[in-house]
């Protein structure tokens, strides 16, 4: 199996994802394309698992996948009460926590 | 003189190195086994008095203060006949307390050495102490802290005594220091005073300079002979090398001018006049000062083989005799015009100390220009040992005298309410009449007056200065020219001529318990002379100093005698004249001459040490503060604000922007590719 | 065999506890810390009666394995020089407590956490003098800093917080050297045949075969470690610094028992483990520590400050002690082994009696004082007293260490006793300028109202002030124990005192 067109997808996925993160401001796009980088490396675990023919890289698949579970539930509160409190999701409204 | 030890000094030119005694004492029994008890009663006395402190020991302190040392005079009677009693080759004796200090190789006996040197010692300082003890107890009669006088004086009495009983260089120094301590006590006994406590400091510190000398002086003596004992010392002394022995010699020479204010040490005394009277009397005239003297005689095992360290001791004699002279005559303050003559007295001592090498070699010549039989009687021995007794006997005779003058001084002032100016005095002798009769005996006795004790005494080092070396006995008559003029001034100034009281002041005099000890000490000032007449100090002294030889003079020593009488008298009339006749302004005049003005500022002296010592060093104080606060704890502060510094800029970077963070992570995570990249490729 | 010296390590410590668990009114702490203290010199004075003279180097000793994959082990055990400081902080200990009964009120914290941590330092401390395991002293060396950083940080001046980091870096900058060096010493004897070892009997002999160079590097570690905690010129400033901060007994305890851990540390371990080092050091150590002498003494003068004057005192007396150890002679080891007692007791005396000084005023500049001599006759006579000592009077017991040490260094060479021996001079001014300023002439309306020491501070002073007196004429009790340990000390290092050009045929010698 030739697994370029896969790892094609997945570097074309990560990238979008990271630009996203890197110009977007609204909190819930970044957080979006921080999923979408983290899918984008699935789609990588999972295709090097299957040339290898082992399971290695889907249960790093899994991984992942159940850390951005538990990221989405923490992530997602954070935002939301970031928005309560300042009528706002942007990420550069958000930058108390500095020097 | 006897005929075999004549003979002995006839063998050969070296045998000077055998007449340099050694310290050999034999153990104390009898009564001279209660030697401590000398030491131990008034250091009892001393921390009775100043643990109990003065206001539980008020009642009865100045009865402690006088008993301890007048027992402690007793005891050194005793002991003093018990010695008389003694051969003459047998009167060394030593009373081992404990040890003192062992440490590794390190040993120091707490012992006693008595031999004729420290006998004449203890009489002077426990007698003459008594009875500066007994009219103090008179003079502070008024005082709230007498009992706290009387601790302290007995504390320096105490010191004063381990001093001159001390078997080693380090129980020297022990004693030497308590002195000290007791002078710095009792100078600035009135610390309200600033000038008394400014004073007193400066004394302390002084002596600690002549200290460095005494402590090096004790370290070398260790270092080379393995221990500091003088008896140990003195057997093996004249094997060590000359420079050795002549550092030796300056090293204790420093010692003993801090100690006797001599030149470059003086600065002082004049200053520590500041103290209550006896004091001066005491510390600051008839006994700590002359701690200097007993160093150098009884350091005379080391003196008399080093003629550098000799030469150094006549000269600083000779400079401080015309230097104290000098500013006694412009003083208005009579005390002050006392200190500088006790400096100018010191002097003399000194100078006699210091007799030796001239001694040596006046020998040598003799040896050579009258032949045989003269030798026979002149050679060799020298005059180092006859200096010593001289200055041994003007010591003992100034004792007497130098403390009869201050006690009067201190009556005079009591008489006038403790005013000290002279300008301010004048014909007293009616109004004090035994402390003007006592102050005359003493008067008598500085100038020497024939037939005082201060004439045969000085007689003797004028003669031994004259010689040596024509210049310095000229000096030294000199000296003593002067000495008759400013202590004529001082008497004219104080009992004689018109009155020139303050208003209010009504003179009286002084109660028994202050006289009694002026007579005493008056009778003293002049029978005292009698010690030297019929050599009985010389003969006395022997076994400490060492076979003893009258030197060839010029003249026959009545001619001297005349000179000197002749010299004393016209500094007397040229007081008289110039003070006597006319009248004494209550304003000391101030278009006066140069030497004058120098004489007042006490040749400068201070002015000198405060250019050169205290002004550069402030200076070099504050710099070196500034230094460690700005350069040493400023390079520790520099170290950490620099980190700080750098933290405030990195943290720069903590800009708070999620996406500024998320860049930096693109890029260190496009770094570490690249990084691996180059790393495989290559 | 009973555990003499763990037990008297332990019983401070435990008497912390109990103190830090008390609560802080009606003098409980205070009252209970002073039993706990004063039952620790009864042990420790147990200890001293019970030590042979002439018995075995190292007594009382306990040993037990702890570590051993290090070579580390729980020893404890004295020798002369070890118990002479062991009955220095059993002594002052007490008095301070006693001094400082007032001092805990007023900190961050209760005065039941002053009183617990001022034990917990004397445990500490007991454990450094009595260690015989290198492991061991380095463990209990830094942990010396954390109550001493928490008396400084809590208790005293407006700054103390900066104080105690400015201490606690410059300490903790020492203790990673030194810890290079205990590491190297574990690849030292790991190589050699006895094992993985730290204790100081089975690494002497390792260390004295070492190739010289690393001995060298690993006596670097050793000595600089010990040269700031002395203090020596230049590392000194965080002393003023602290001293200016801290309570009195704060400054006692730093001073008269935690610097001593420093010199302390230069005789056991410099010279003791790196003997050919020591003896490559010597010069410089030498200039440094005369430098120490008149620097300290120097910049003392011209100080405003009280505390800070005496804490630039100590730099210069250290400079003694450093100098006197250096000189490698039976004299001046000595003499510097009974400076670091004579200098505890001097400079405790005069912390604590400065220290009842300025508590009374609430200043402690030198020039808001003057003729408090009139109103306080006590307090002035007890400080002139401690200041004669500081001054090393003949007669007060540092006199006797400051001129054996002096003696050591003329044998040693005398150009550097030439120099030293200044130092005597500054010192007469440093005190009696401050004694005169503060004391003497008119009495300043500021202090007219003073009041003079009452008993529980007379209480404290007496007891220092009475030693310093007796060991001043009688250090026997001292050198007896002393003189065997500085001997196996020199022995170790292989040198002998010099022998006088000229000798006298003295009795003295028979009795050797």
């Amino acid at each position: 199996m030739d697994p370029t067109p896969f790892l094609a997808l997945s570097a074309i996925l990560f990238t979008i994802g990271c630009i996203g993160v890197l110009t977007r401001r609204n909190a819930i796009v970044v957080f979006m394309c921080v999923e979408l980088m983290l899918n984008a490396s699935n789609l990588a675990l999972v295709t090097f698992s299957r040339v290898h023919g082992n399971l290695d890289g889907q249960v790093g698949a899994f991984f992942v996948m159940v850390v951005a579970a538990a990221e989405v539930v923490v992530g997602l509160a954070i935002i939301m009460t970031i928005f309560r409190t300042r009528r706002s999701a942007s990420v550069d409204d958000a930058s108390l926590l500095k020097y | 003189m006897s005929v075999t030890s004549s003979a002995l000094i006839l063998l050969s030119e070296e045998a000077h190195e055998g007449t340099v005694p050694v310290i050999d004492p034999t153990a104390a029994d009898g009564v001279l086994s209660l030697l401590w008890l000398i030491i131990a009663l008034p250091a009892l006395g001393a921390a009775v008095i100043l643990v109990a402190g003065g206001t539980r020991t008020r009642a009865w302190a100045h009865l402690l203060g006088c008993a301890t040392v007048l027992a402690s005079f007793v005891i050194s009677l005793l002991a003093f006949f018990a010695l008389l009693g003694r051969d003459a080759d047998d009167r060394s004796v030593s009373q081992f307390l404990y040890t003192w200090v062992d440490a590794g190789g390190f040993t120091a006996d707490m012992s006693l050495l008595y031999d004729p040197l420290s006998a004449v010692f203890l009489l002077l300082i426990t007698g003459v102490g008594g009875l500066i003890h007994v009219y103090s107890v008179g003079y502070m009669a008024h005082d709230e802290r007498r009992a706290r006088f009387f601790g302290y004086l007995n504390l320096f009495v105490a010191a004063m005594l381990l001093l001159v009983l001390a078997d080693n260089y380090l129980g020297v120094f022990l004693g030497w220091e308590g002195v000290g301590l007791a002078s710095y006590l009792l100078i600035g006994f009135w610390q309200h005073k600033p000038s008394a406590a400014v004073a007193a400091k400066k004394a302390f510190v002084v002596n600690r300079v002549g200290d460095i000398g005494m402590a090096l002086g004790t370290m070398l003596a260790f270092a080379t002979f393995g221990t500091t004992a003088f008896a140990g010392i003195s057997a093996v002394a004249g094997e060590a090398e000359q420079a050795t022995l002549t550092a030796l010699g300056l090293l204790f020479l420093l010692a003993a001018c801090g100690k006797s204010a001599q030149v470059p040490l003086q600065s002082w005394l004049l200053d520590a006049m500041e103290g209550p009277t006896p004091v001066s009397a005491l510390i600051h005239a008839a006994t700590m000062v002359t701690a200097g003297v007993y160093l150098v005689v009884r350091s005379n095992f080391i003196y008399d083989y080093t003629e550098v360290a000799q030469t150094a001791v006549v000269i600083v004699g000779v400079v401080t005799l015309l230097w104290g002279a000098i500013i006694g005559c412009a003083k208005d303050d009579i005390k002050k015009v006392l200190a500088g003559s006790t400096m100018s007295q010191i002097g003399y001592m000194m100078l006699a100390a210091g007799f030796g090498p001239f001694g040596y070699a006046f020998a040598i010549f003799h040896l050579l220009a009258h032949g045989f039989f003269k030798a026979n009687m002149f050679l060799a021995v020298g005059l180092g040992p006859a200096g010593y007794v001289a200055g041994l006997a003007h010591l003992y005779a100034h004792g007497f005298f130098k403390a009869g003058l201050f006690l009067g001084a201190g009556s005079v002032m009591h008489a006038m309410n403790d005013q000290v100016d002279m300008r301010h005095y004048g014909a007293l002798q009616k109004a004090v009449p035994v402390t003007f009769l006592t102050f005359s005996m003493g008067y008598l006795a500085i100038i020497g007056f024939p037939g005082f004790s201060g004439f045969w005494s000085k007689d003797r080092i004028i003669e031994a200065a004259f010689g040596e070396n024509l210049v310095i006995g000229l000096a030294a008559l000199v000296g003593a020219g002067i000495t008759a003029f400013y202590m004529t001034r001082l008497m004219l100034m104080t009992f004689f001529g018109k009155k020139r009281w303050e208003e209010g002041v009504h003179p009286h005099e002084s109660p028994k318990i202050m006289t009694v000890p002026l007579i005493v000490l008056a009778a003293l000032s002049v029978f005292g002379g009698l010690l030297v007449l019929g050599d009985w100090i010389v003969d006395w002294l022997d076994p400490v100093v060492g076979v003893t030889q009258h030197h060839e003079l010029a003249f026959s020593p009545i001619v001297y005698s005349l000179i000197i009488t002749v010299v004393v008298a016209v500094g007397v009339a040229i007081a008289w004249l110039t003070v006597g006749k006319s009248e004494v302004p209550r304003v000391a005049p101030t278009n006066v001459s140069f030497v004058t003005r120098a004489a007042r500022a006490d040749l400068y002296g201070d002015a000198l040490n405060e250019e050169l010592l205290m002004r550069p060093g402030d200076r070099f104080v504050t710099g070196l503060i500034a230094f460690d606060d700005r350069g040493v704890d400023g390079a520790v502060d520099g170290t950490g604000a620099a980190f700080a510094g750098m933290s405030a800029r990195f943290r720069r970077l903590q800009t708070g922007y999620v996406r500024s963070y998320a860049l930096s992570v693109l890029g260190g995570s496009l770094l570490v590719v690249v990084a691996l990249l180059a790393v495989n490729l290559t | 065999m009973f555990p003499w010296l763990t037990a008297s390590l332990l019983l401070p410590i435990v008497g912390a506890v109990v103190v830090a668990l008390l609560p802080s009114r009606n003098d409980l702490p205070q009252k209970v810390a002073l039993g706990f203290s004063l039952a620790t010199l009864v042990l420790v004075g147990l200890i001293g009666f019970g030590y042979q003279v002439n018995g075995e180097r190292y007594q009382f000793v306990e040993e037990h394995n702890w570590i051993e994959a290090f070579g580390a082990h729980y020893a404890v055990g004295v020798d002369g020089i070890g118990l002479t400081l062991l009955i220095l902080t059993a002594i002052l200990v007490p008095v301070v407590i006693l001094a400082s009964w007032r001092d805990g009120d007023t900190g961050r914290w209760g005065s039941s956490s002053f009183f617990a941590w001022m034990l917990a330092l004397e445990g500490l401390a007991i454990g450094v003098f009595a260690a015989m395991d290198v492991f061991l002293f380095y463990v209990l060396f830094e942990a010396t800093l954390i109550p001493i950083y928490f008396l400084i940080g809590g208790f005293g001046g407006p700054r103390r917080a900066y104080a105690a980091v400015k201490f606690l870096l410059f300490s903790l900058l020492g203790g990673l050297l030194m810890l290079a060096s205990v590491v190297g010493l574990y690849v030292v004897s790991a190589d050699s045949d006895a094992g993985p070892t730290y204790l100081i009997t089975e690494l002497a002999p390792v260390t004295a075969g070492l190739d010289t160079e690393i001995g060298r590097w690993l006596f670097l570690g050793f000595f600089i470690a010990f040269a700031i905690k002395a203090p020596m010129f230049p590392v000194h400033t965080w002393l003023p610094t602290v001293a200016q901060e801290a309570t009195p007994g704060t400054s006692v305890l730093l001073v008269s028992i935690l610097d001593k851990i420093g010199t302390f540390g230069m005789i056991r371990f410099c010279l003791g483990l790196f003997p050919e080092a020591s003896e490559w050091a010597t010069p410089v150590v030498l200039v440094l520590a005369v430098i120490s002498v008149l620097y300290g003494g120097l910049v003392a003068i011209g100080q405003r400050s009280i505390p800070r004057l005496i804490a630039y005192t100590s730099v210069s007396h250290f400079g003694f002690i450093v100098m006197g150890i250096f000189v490698l002679n039976s004299y001046g080891q000595t003499g510097s082994t009974l400076y670091m007692f004579n200098h505890g007791l001097s400079t405790a005396a005069l912390f604590l009696v400065t220290g009842f000084l300025i508590r009374r005023r609430g200043s402690q500049l030198v020039g808001d004082f003057g003729g408090v001599e009139k109103v306080a006759p006590v307090l002035a006579g007890t400080f002139l007293l401690a200041g004669l000592s500081s001054l090393s009077l003949p007669g007060l017991s540092p006199f006797i260490s400051e001129f054996l040490v002096l003696v050591g260094t003329f044998a040693y060479n005398w150009w550097y006793a030439v120099f030293a021996v200044l130092g005597i001079v500054l010192a007469a001014i440093y005190i009696l300028l401050m004694y005169q300023r503060t004391m003497t002439g008119p009495t300043q309306p500021a202090v007219a109202g003073m009041k003079d020491l009452n008993l529980r501070e007379i209480g404290a002073l007496a007891p220092l002030l009475l030693l310093i007196v007796v060991l001043g004429f009688f250090p026997k009790p001292l050198t007896a124990i002393i003189n065997p340990a500085v001997g196996d000390t020199l022995e170790q290092v292989g040198v002998t005192d010099p022998e006088p050009a000229v000798p006298a045929a003295a009795e003295e010698e028979s009795n050797q």
